[in-house]
């Protein structure tokens, strides 16, 4: 095959966009080349998800992949931290299922109360476009959850971090006020 | 993230825990100032103070430019409180697995061309 091929293959990848809404909300964008019915599918069914939800640059793996996406059932994702190796398991509870056009399920494995997701699928002519909606309790939680996202272990470092300049700006604050 | 988090925050970290540095970073939270300027404020040699702004710097703590004879130091802060930053993270997250749900999408739609061209 010559060079011309491999570039025509490439235009199939499409563009994530991400958009902070507002205070509490982040907007992820993306559209699939394939119907609703297909994409749906693979957010809801555990022998798929588990194919694509772990980034893979992030060391991460997943342990367990339990989904039970039906409205009002519990999902339940264990991750591997990649330093420790310790179980990082993340839950929560489908607020809502519409096959194939909507999942709204909750982020349940903070102490704080967590975000809700949103995701959505729209098809139009064979293609799909997901808009996921992660709407946050609070800007506080957004600003930590954005660091989070699904890979928990550097939030933790950033909030020691940033305790410790706090710390710094209170000190320089204390000697010269 | 992680990974290519851990590299950064150790050597953040590390350039935090000697009591110079934060000096220098607390310095530089009232006001932007030279290499000279530090050395003489913290009773050091010049290349003493070379050597502790570079470390700063290389964790990003700190960014300084040249402009002549005097080297300007400021905080630099690494980009933690960059939401901008953070954003692109967790836009990179969502791309790098979208790619991979492109892959699964892509062999879902063939298995289904497949099968109804087969009728099976």
């Amino acid at each position: 095959m010559d060079k011309r091929k491999d570039s025509d293959s490439n235009p199939t990848k499409n563009n994530t966009t991400v958009e902070r809404k507002s205070d509490r909300e982040l907007v992820v964008t993306r559209t699939f080349n394939g119907p609703a019915n297909v994409v749906f599918n693979a957010w809801t069914k555990p022998e798929l998800f588990q194919r694509w939800w772990a980034p893979k640059s992030f060391g991460v793996s997943l342990l367990s992949c339990e989904l039970d996406a039906r409205t009002g059932g519990k999902y339940r994702l264990v991750f591997r931290h990649p330093s420790t190796g310790e179980p990082m398991p993340f839950f929560g509870r489908y607020v809502e299922v519409i096959p194939p056009k909507r999942i709204v399920w909750t982020n349940d494995e903070g102490e704080e109360p967590g975000a809700v997701t949103t995701v959505t699928f729209e098809e139009n002519a064979g293609k799909t476009v997901v808009v996921l909606h992660d709407l946050f309790p609070s800007k506080e939680a957004l600003d930590e959850g954005i660091a989070s996202g699904s890979t928990s272990g550097y939030p933790l470092q950033f909030e020691q971090l940033d305790q410790l300049l706090v710390d710094l700006e209170a000190s320089v604050g204390g000697r010269t006020a | 993230m992680v990974q290519y988090m851990e590299p950064v925050l150790d050597a953040t970290f590390a350039a935090l825990s000697d009591p110079t540095r934060r000096g220098v970073l607390e310095q530089l939270g009232r006001a932007d100032a030279s290499i000279t300027t530090l050395a003489e404020k913290f009773h050091m040699t010049l290349t003493g103070m070379k050597k502790h702004v570079g470390v700063l710097e290389q964790a990003g703590l700190v960014t300084t430019e040249k402009v002549g004879r005097v080297r300007t130091c400021r905080l630099g802060l690494c980009g933690l409180d960059n939401e901008a930053e953070w954003i692109e993270r967790y836009r990179q997250l969502w791309a790098e697995r979208f790619d991979e749900l492109d892959k699964i999408v892509k062999e879902l739609k063939q298995k289904e061309k497949t099968h109804g061209q087969k009728k099976r």
